[in-house]
């Protein structure tokens, strides 16, 4: 799916187990390969449905990303106090040295 | 005094006042409810009994039980982040999780002297119809308990339908406070986009999402959604602007006179050749609650909204859209479970197995599609084209809006369906919501108010008004309570003694 830049507008191609497991990794997801062919049937059919909105007429129209107009909001330039290290981190599922604790982030060759 | 969990809101405010029960015995009376029902009803994801009875002697002792919603006990739907009780927006990746902070809707409640009884049951991250995606255990209609609540905020309509609690607060990205107060025979309000402050609320459609009252009365929600309401400087999108006067539109509503109220019927939601779907008693209802806006005075007439016909694709692209992005949070590094990181795994490896064990076959459906409507060459096609319907949307209520002061539809095409009917049918699942998208994707007000029964369980009439005119909503939703005699809710009570 990645090799075609353009889709054909009213058409679309089907999602298959491949392409499903692409989206997944790209999304941080591990799927079960049960998992891939359960939606792969599922998400096929929820996207034919969804393409419905490829047959508006909307070719000059201003897409709507909110449904308030509301720009550049700011907040006064004031220090105000955020919550107390110890309490954040009494949440999280690993702290070390009043840090989060996180598995190593660069492989063996890096 | 008569049972204490059967009275409105404006009733027990009255008792408390007078001195005639105390926030004590009124707490103490919705746990013990709970206690002996919630075990089937599955309302309730968490309780703190001790905590609420203390809460409740507080507000006792302070005098002030019956001053504004002081002493009131409520539910709030576990999506919102409550200090040090336990948040899990329904999925297994927040587990345990006790936040540091409260969302302002919940601090703006503490302050009004209410006492919290507990967070509600709701589909994963607020994705779904029938609160059957909840990662916790199944919630039941108290109106036939085989039946699902509705969804995402069924725990909510469960809580306050089956009297376990008086009244509570819900989302709604697509039509979770409308359709689950639908099915269950509730009030539940989706205010103006905007108008209700999303801070501490975990968010799915960060465009869409509003937090907004459900109870068992158009006057109780009114008084829940004042006590939200407003302007927040910690959310973004936030209006400043004064909170509607809904308890006045409600008490204005209440008097049954529509007189010079122009009513607009669409003609796509359930009109001539758009009924595909709907139940015929759903439709007669609806049809029924039209001749009684009718008959108080309204003027009615039929509106076109073409676009809305195209509303679920787009809301379908959108949420989806915003939600992959939304719980990329959830990688396991800061709040919630990690998985199997056991010295072997780098950290991609870890929130890809944390993704995978946290979240539910729903909230992985369309964190894929989302990815998918977002990705590279897909995006114009997929996410862009239904941002552009959103425009034709929000045109078409423009529009009608120059010819009528409000808009009505059913609120949703059926009344409950059995548990277990659409679980494995995302499709079917979604129409659910076919009535109520528009005026999300609008970001419009909208109630729905209970308008008879179908088979026995309970229809809602929805009221959609303009941005910032959510008194009109209350007003026509008093008016159709008032017509109806006694509200639908108290007939579930009647059935049960």
């Amino acid at each position: 799916m990645s090799t075609q830049p353009e889709p054909d507008p009213g058409a679309h191609p089907a999602l298959d187990r491949q392409d499903i497991a692409h989206l997944a990794r790209l999304a941080r997801l591990a799927v079960t390969d049960e998992e891939l062919d359960r939606f792969a049937g599922q998400l096929g059919a929820v996207l034919d449905a969804v393409a419905r909105v490829q047959r508006a007429d909307a070719g000059d129209v201003v897409p709507t990303t909110h449904a308030v107009p509301l720009t550049n909001v700011l907040r006064p330039d004031v220090v105000t106090p955020c919550l107390p290290r110890d309490v954040v981190l009494a949440g999280a599922p690993a702290a070390e040295d009043g840090r989060f604790r996180v598995p190593r982030i660069l492989g063996e060759e890096e | 005094m008569s049972d204490l969990t059967a009275l409105p809101v404006t009733a027990l405010q009255a008792a408390l006042a007078s001195g005639e029960t105390s926030a004590v015995e009124v707490t103490r009376a919705h746990l013990d409810r709970i206690a002996a029902e919630d075990g089937d009803l599955g309302a309730y994801l968490h309780v703190d009994a001790d905590a609420a009875l203390q809460r409740a002697g507080e507000i006792d002792a302070s005098g002030t039980a019956g001053t504004g919603l002081a002493g009131i006990p409520v539910a709030l739907k576990d999506v919102f982040v409550t200090e040090g009780v336990p948040t899990t927006s329904g999925s297994r990746i927040l587990e345990g999780w006790r936040p540091p902070y409260s969302a302002t809707v919940a601090s703006r409640l503490h302050d009004a002297g209410t006492v919290l009884l507990g967070k509600t049951n709701m589909d994963e991250f607020a994705m779904g119809s029938s609160t059957e995606n909840s990662a916790y255990k199944v919630t039941r209609n108290p109106w036939d308990r085989d039946r699902i609540p509705g969804g995402s905020s069924g725990g909510s309509s469960a809580a306050v339908a089956g009297r376990l609690a008086p009244f509570a607060l819900g989302t709604d990205t697509g039509g979770s406070i409308r359709q689950p107060a639908a099915v269950t025979g509730l009030v539940g309000h989706k205010p103006t986009y905007g108008s209700v402050s999303r801070y501490g609320l975990i968010a799915f459609s960060s465009s869409l999402d509003q937090a907004g009252p459900m109870a068992r009365t158009v006057m109780d929600a009114a008084l829940l959604h004042e006590a939200i309401g407003g302007h927040d400087p910690r959310d973004s999108t936030s209006i400043d602007a004064p909170v509607p006067t809904v308890v006045e539109a409600a008490r204005r509503g209440a008097g049954g006179d529509l007189s010079g109220l122009r009513v607009g019927v669409v003609r796509e939601l359930g009109g001539e050749g758009a009924r595909d779907g709907y139940d015929p008693g759903v439709l007669e209802r609806f049809t029924e609650a039209v001749a009684l806006l009718e008959a108080a005075g309204a003027e009615v007439r039929e509106v076109s909204c073409p676009a809305f016909d195209l509303a679920l694709p787009a809301y379908y692209l959108i949420a989806p859209s915003e939600a992959s992005s939304n719980l990329a949070r959830f990688e396991g590094m800061r709040f919630g479970i990690r998985v199997g990181d056991d010295g072997s795994r780098d950290i991609d490896e870890v929130m890809a197995l944390t993704r995978e064990q946290g979240f539910g076959p729903e909230v992985k459906r369309r964190i894929i599609l989302g990815t998918y409507a977002l990705s590279a060459g897909y995006y114009d096609a997929y996410y862009g084209q239904a941002q552009k319907v959103r425009t034709l949307i929000n045109r078409d209520f423009l529009a009608a809006f120059d010819d009528v002061d409000v808009l009505v539809s059913p609120t949703s095409p059926t009344v409950a369906w059995p548990i277990g009917a659409r679980v494995d049918d995302p499709l079917a699942m979604y129409a659910a919501d076919l009535c109520t998208l528009p005026a999300s994707l609008a970001g419009v007000p909208a109630i729905s108010v209970p308008c008879g029964l179908s088979e026995g369980l309970p229809v809602g009439l929805q009221v959609m008004a303009p941005a910032l005119s959510d008194d009109r909503c209350y007003r026509v939703a008093a008016a159709v309570e008032a017509a109806q005699g006694a509200p639908l809710a108290d007939r579930l009570a009647e059935r049960a003694a």
